[in-house]
């Protein structure tokens, strides 16, 4: 297939597979095994300049669009999702930065993140604010010229190993939703402290952490854009974000459908490599359309952000339900003609299938997307587009 | 500092097919690498100049004697972080063996400048070893050979730990001097994506033997004291004699034999 990409996303493609290939996949099991942060995989990122590719040139990054992101994602996640979502997710604590923050605190923060030393993170769920984000209870209280913050975020992606957090916290509890801010709150605040450390199904590679604030005390300088605009900047940011898990499960379901080839070429049943058996064919040929259709999508709606589309909810939500339903499907398929051998861990593909489920589910459910997606088609209906 | 990195392209797989014909290498269909050992080599190179950036200046040039399309290797060689690079092509140079290479490298070395010259310890095709100290000779520089580990550099002197056969030895030499480095020393690193748009722009001069002043008799097959009279595969013998029969039999004229041939 012929992706039409620039120069510099063919090199960052390969690039980012040479990293997958030669330093991940020696790794993979361990990584998954230990539930082990990947903090040498992040220096060679960083080392890679993998994570200038999404800060802006003018932050010493490379000034990549939302395509170029999901070609890193889509080939750390070839190799282990796990690895990839620590990566991404210092891109989905970096986005609000870059797109409402002042000239100062991007100053501040963006070189940082873009060399790589210091990981970046995201954090709006929490025990009441699952799917119903507007149900957040954290607040943050202006004081003395700061902010107090007070509540605790749950399943945070890089909680504990970041050093640069997005909070999503209430200015006006009053106004509930409509009262809520964005802050940038740096690891070792005083009142920053970090709770429970989960156990994952899948993606164990990447640390998921509570962040919990006691009289945590923010400058008013660590505001970012406006306060009581916290949730529109947030449903944004995700709309940016969710290509990117459209790569990853794009990535990890190319990796299944190449461990699942392989092994059909060589494993011999009744005289003959299981690949000679259509029944085998039809799942294998099922799964590389389904993979490559998902990529579509999840380029197509890169491109229509990298455009510089002014709403693309429907679109992005689209990328991450179909590549995130067919990755689940594409691993499921592969440890079934894989066999015994698939559902053991000597295999790639049990991993993958754990950490397929979690694209499902994370940065908005498949469920609540379907819902925004059905909610576009009314409004446009209504608007007779 | 001035360092100067050495670099081979060799051709990446572990069995060579040799043409019985000509007695010559078979390079078709077969992707070239760089030889791993220099990658190190490489990777010592770029940290030594980021150890020492803010003490002294540093700059990292990458060298390598070879056909035209070991610039492809040298444009790796910027991608992951040399400062420059220079190949050394010419027909002149062709069927060189380690003494004529040592003598082309030490010339492109004396015209480049340099404090130290950093090799791989050896190659993964000719497996000789003895470029770097070659080199080193025809330079007047100290030598240390298979430097795992830099303890401390200056702008007068070098302190390294060596590999020995039974364990390792701490070498202190002034500068200029030639190192070769096991795969000890580091992890190299991969490409980066602004060395890579570096490297595609860079541009990397070509030195011919004129341009090097050097005279042809001593570069290439005509520079070379090795002479290849014959490559060829050592013979396959059939030897041995296999016994047949049960275990018991089998076991029996064993100890007949052994005993005939008075081992035991």
């Amino acid at each position: 297939m012929e992706y039409f990409f620039t120069e510099q996303q063919k090199t960052i493609r390969s690039l980012a597979r040479r990293i997958a290939e030669e330093r991940i996949l020696p790794v993979r099991a361990e990584l998954d095994e230990q539930e082990e942060f990947p903090w040498a995989i992040m220096k060679d990122l960083a080392d890679s300049d993998m994570f200038r590719v999404f800060i802006p040139a003018e932050f010493e990054g490379l000034g990549g669009g939302a395509l170029d992101l999901c070609l890193v994602m889509e080939e750390l996640s070839r190799v282990c999702s796990g690895v990839a979502v620590s990566y991404a997710a210092s891109a989905l604590g970096s986005y609000s930065l870059i797109e409402y923050g002042t000239q100062e605190q991007k100053q501040k923060f963006l070189p940082q993140i873009a060399g790589g030393k210091r990981l970046a993170a995201f954090a709006l769920t929490e025990s009441t604010a699952g799917s119903d984000a507007t149900n957040i209870k954290t607040t943050a209280i202006k004081k003395d010229g700061g902010y107090v913050l007070n509540g605790t975020k749950q399943f945070i992606t890089n909680g504990g190993e970041a050093e640069i957090y997005d909070i999503v916290a209430l200015t006006n509890p009053e106004k509930g939703i409509r009262g809520a801010s964005v802050f940038i709150v740096e690891k070792d605040t005083p009142g920053f402290f970090f709770g429970k450390k989960e156990k994952k199904m899948g993606i164990r590679a990447s640390a998921t952490r509570e962040l919990v604030f006691k009289d945590c005390v923010v400058p008013a300088g660590n505001l970012l854009g406006r306060e009581g605009l916290g949730f529109p900047m947030t449903m944004r940011l995700l709309d940016r974000s969710r290509p990117g898990v459209g790569a990853q499960a794009t990535g990890l379901a190319q990796g299944a459908l190449e461990a699942a080839t392989d092994y059909v070429r060589e494993r011999v049943q009744f005289g003959h490599p299981l690949i000679a058996l259509q029944a085998v064919q039809m799942i294998l040929a099922d799964m590389a359309i389904a993979v490559e259709a998902a990529r579509l999508l999840v380029y197509a709606t890169a491109r229509t952000i990298d455009s510089g589309a002014k709403s693309f909810t429907e679109e992005s939500a689209m990328a991450k339900v179909f590549a995130s339903d067919m990755a689940m499907k594409v691993t499921t398929d592969a440890v079934q003609i894989m066999g015994g051998a698939g559902y053991m861990r000597d295999y790639p593909v049990e991993k993958m299938m754990r950490d397929a489920k979690i694209t499902q589910i994370y940065e908005g459910s498949n469920q609540a997307l379907r819902t925004a997606i059905a909610f576009e088609l009314r409004k446009r209906k209504a608007r007779r587009e | 500092m001035r360092i100067i990195v050495c670099l081979k392209q060799v051709p990446g797989v572990t069995t060579v097919k040799i043409d019985p014909q000509t007695n010559t290498l078979v390079r078709q269909g077969i992707k070239n690498i760089v030889n791993p050992f220099d990658t190190y080599a490489l990777e010592e190179g770029v940290r030594l100049r980021e150890k020492l950036s803010g003490k002294l200046s540093g700059k990292v040039t990458a060298i390598s004697m070879g056909p035209p399309q070991a610039t492809e290797m040298l444009r790796e060689a910027i991608a992951t972080g040399a400062d420059d690079a220079v190949l050394l092509s010419d027909a002149a140079f062709a069927g060189a063996d380690t003494l004529a290479t040592s003598f082309t490298l030490a010339q492109a070395v004396n015209k480049l400048g340099y404090d130290i010259v950093i090799c791989g310890r050896q190659t993964i095709d000719g497996d000789t070893g003895q470029v770097g100290p070659e080199m080193a000779e025809m330079l007047g520089a100290s030598f240390i050979a298979y430097v795992s580990h830099i303890e401390d550099i200056n702008n007068e002197r070098i302190r390294a730990k060596r590999m020995v056969g039974d364990g390792y030895e701490v070498v202190a030499a002034p500068l200029p001097a030639v190192i070769t480095v096991t795969k000890e020393i580091n992890l190299p690193r991969l490409p980066s994506l602004r060395g890579v748009a570096k490297s595609k722009s860079a541009v990397i001069p070509v030195w011919t033997a004129e341009m090097l002043g050097v005279d042809k008799g001593r570069v290439g097959l005509s520079g070379s004291a090795t002479k290849v009279i014959k490559v060829f595969f050592p013979q396959r013998v059939q030897c041995g004699e296999i016994l047949k029969g049960g275990i018991p039999e089998q076991v029996s004229r064993l100890v007949d034999k052994l005993r005939e041939a008075k081992v035991i």
